[in-house]
């Protein structure tokens, strides 16, 4: 049986971006239904036992953060729209905004009424402006049409969304990092608790949500739980922790593959599959050798690496929640596949790696800072030809040091630089010798990129 | 006389009804300037400090935290075309077309051409990784360039 998209399912429809558009497929009906007939208890209990959980990165189940807020707060309550998509190799909220603007701003108005929020403010990543414009078009849509603005419908319920740019700062989407860029300030995250629920934006209590899960918001509310449970993997029976990975997801796949494209299936496709299949395979005819399973910080699987007792490799991993985390991966992330070659040399990966977080550290704390500086001085050294034996170790030494899980920073943006660095050098140990051993310039280009911008 | 024109300081004033704090406006307002003056001068961060009721340190502490906003010592040209260099667009020779974008341009990584048409700099991840290698004109994507496309992009950037 062949699956049919439901986030994606408009985005190839001429006038997917216009209200009329959207109407014609039934768009806002949800939204008015719950208007009228729903609490917004109900709405927050629905998501809540849909067991949708958050798809910009950390998993976290949506309907429990709504939950977090304080009850019977005299407002206001604020939803920040975290649209800040920069991980490497992620761009599935992009194409869902550029796209199919209104099913985001219908999951936004139905979280804001779950939620008593009156105003939304949208935080859109500046690189992404083909979207910010096709979203403002879309919102004025919405205010001609009596969607959005005072007494919407007439039932006293207000709601303003306001977009915000960022100005090109992957920090940004941490989501203190979010709100003190939205609040006007460096976007520097902070030390938590107080969660945003109980104390965020303004220093009011506040919901930050991704793009795609408020999709799936407007999808849930739409389809009912029953259809985003048939999809996806229940929880794990062994683990009490483990909330599921129901649902659809959008993978983005990129990197050495013949069709980089961004798909939606159910949540838990092997990532052999989705490379094999959906991605076209690995591009010239050549096989894959790494593939990263969700954004750079989540780290790489080694394809050819035996999983214990099986006949599986790496490779065959599901893309779950838990799937990469069996495998040495950090976890999900946002479920950006990128795929590298066996003609690649690992160590021009893991210097590409090092190069974006050592120019997105916001410098906050010192260990990441220092640490993913260091780290790519070692490794640029290691790509002239100049690495020491003991270089591998003091990187896996700097890696395992910084981050929130050992506890030396306030955001887990270091944990996702030690990550990539940590899983390569474990898992691709004997190229990285045998190239220190022999002195082997890797490619270099003479360019002097430091601090642009 | 006010350094800034009255039409930015009625479109940074706009935004003030938008949020409970002014402070919320500097990134807007820091926008709206560089835009419009290619640079942040410090007259500038002066006036938004004043209509957003702050000390002129606080916006020039949030605007040098971005490295997005130019000082008018490197003024932006016309166009501002960035390279993605981060790893989708790196593993389908983002490397090679950067460098070939600043031999074409003749100007170095971050520098602006002697007629002021095109500032090239590199950008990590813009997510476009689909049509790798990509780039951005201003803040719009152009994907799957090769470096004819970047050739006839460039000549139609300079004839702007």
């Amino acid at each position: 049986m062949s699956f049919e998209p439901t986030l994606l399912a408009r985005v190839n429809k001429p006038d997917s971006h216009r209200l009329v558009g959207y109407r014609g497929d039934g768009g806002y009906a949800t939204f008015e239904t719950a208007l009228r007939d729903k609490k917004p208890v109900e709405v927050v209990n629905q998501v809540k036992d849909s067991g949708l959980r958050g798809r910009g990165g950390a998993g976290f189940p949506c309907g429990l953060k709504w939950t977090f807020l304080p009850k019977d707060h005299p407002g206001p309550i604020y939803l920040c729209i975290n649209a800040d998509e920069s991980e490497p190799c992620t761009y599935n909220n992009r194409i869902l905004m550029e796209k199919d603007p209104h099913q985001v701003l219908e999951g936004i108005m139905l979280a804001c009424y779950a939620i008593k929020c009156e105003r939304a403010y949208f935080y859109i990543r500046y690189e992404y402006g083909t979207a910010y414009r096709v979203l403002q078009a879309a919102i004025d849509e919405c205010y001609a049409n009596g969607l959005l603005g005072k007494n919407i419908q007439g039932t006293g319920f207000n709601l303003d969304v306001y977009l915000h740019r960022g100005a090109g700062a992957y920090i940004c989407g941490e989501e203190t990092g979010l709100i003190e860029s939205l609040e006007g300030k460096r976007a520097w995250p902070r030390i938590k608790p107080p969660f945003p629920a109980i104390e965020g934006a303004f220093r009011k209590p506040t919901i930050v949500n991704n793009v795609e899960t408020l999709c799936c918001v407007t999808q849930i509310m739409r389809r009912g739980n029953d259809w985003f449970k048939s999809m996806g993997v229940p929880p794990d029976p062994k683990n009490p922790r483990d909330a599921g990975s129901y649902g659809p997801k959008l993978y983005t796949i990129a990197g050495h593959v013949n069709e980089p494209k961004c798909v939606e299936l159910p949540m838990g496709v092997s990532m052999r599959e989705l490379v094999e299949k959906h991605g076209g395979g690995v591009w010239k005819g050549r096989k894959a050798k790494a593939v990263n399973p969700g954004g750079i910080s989540m780290g790489f699987v080694d394809v050819n690496a035996k999983i214990k007792d099986s006949n599986l490799t790496e490779y065959d991993i599901p893309l779950d929640f838990n799937g990469p985390g069996r495998v040495g991966c950090l976890g999900l992330g946002t479920a950006a596949v990128t795929v590298v070659d066996d003609q690649t040399s690992m160590i021009d990966v893991l210097h590409n790696v090092c190069q974006f977080f050592a120019h997105e550290s916001c410098g906050q704390c010192t260990p990441c800072r220092e640490g993913t500086g260091w780290m790519l001085k070692i490794t640029d050294r290691m790509r002239k030809g100049q690495g020491r034996r003991e270089d591998l170790d003091i990187l896996i030494d700097v890696a395992d040091r910084m981050g929130i899980i050992p506890g030396t920073t306030i955001c887990g943006l270091s944990d996702g630089a030690g990550w990539p660095v940590k899983t390569l050098i474990r898992k691709f140990r004997s190229e990285f010798e045998e190239a220190i051993k022999s002195g082997r310039r890797s490619v270099v280009k003479s360019l002097p990129l430091v601090g642009i911008h | 006389m006010a350094f800034l024109s009255d039409d930015i300081r009625e479109r940074i004033q706009a935004y003030i009804p938008r949020y409970p704090s002014k402070q919320a406006v500097t990134l807007p307002a820091l926008h709206i300037v560089h835009d419009e003056l290619r640079c942040v001068p410090n007259e500038a961060i002066r006036e938004i400090a004043d209509l957003l009721d702050l000390a002129p340190a606080e916006v020039h502490d949030t605007m040098s935290f971005y490295q997005f906003f130019r000082e008018p010592e490197h003024t932006l040209g016309q166009t501002r075309l960035w390279v993605c260099r981060t790893l989708a667009c790196a593993l389908r020779g983002a490397d090679d077309l950067l460098e070939h974008c600043s031999k074409k341009l003749g100007v170095p990584v971050g520098g602006t051409t002697s007629d002021g048409k095109i500032t090239l700099e590199f950008a990590e991840c813009i997510g476009a990784c689909e049509g790798a290698p990509a780039v951005l004109v201003n803040d719009e994507h152009v994907m799957n360039v090769t470096h004819e496309r970047a050739d006839a992009l460039i000549g139609e950037l300079k004839s702007r």
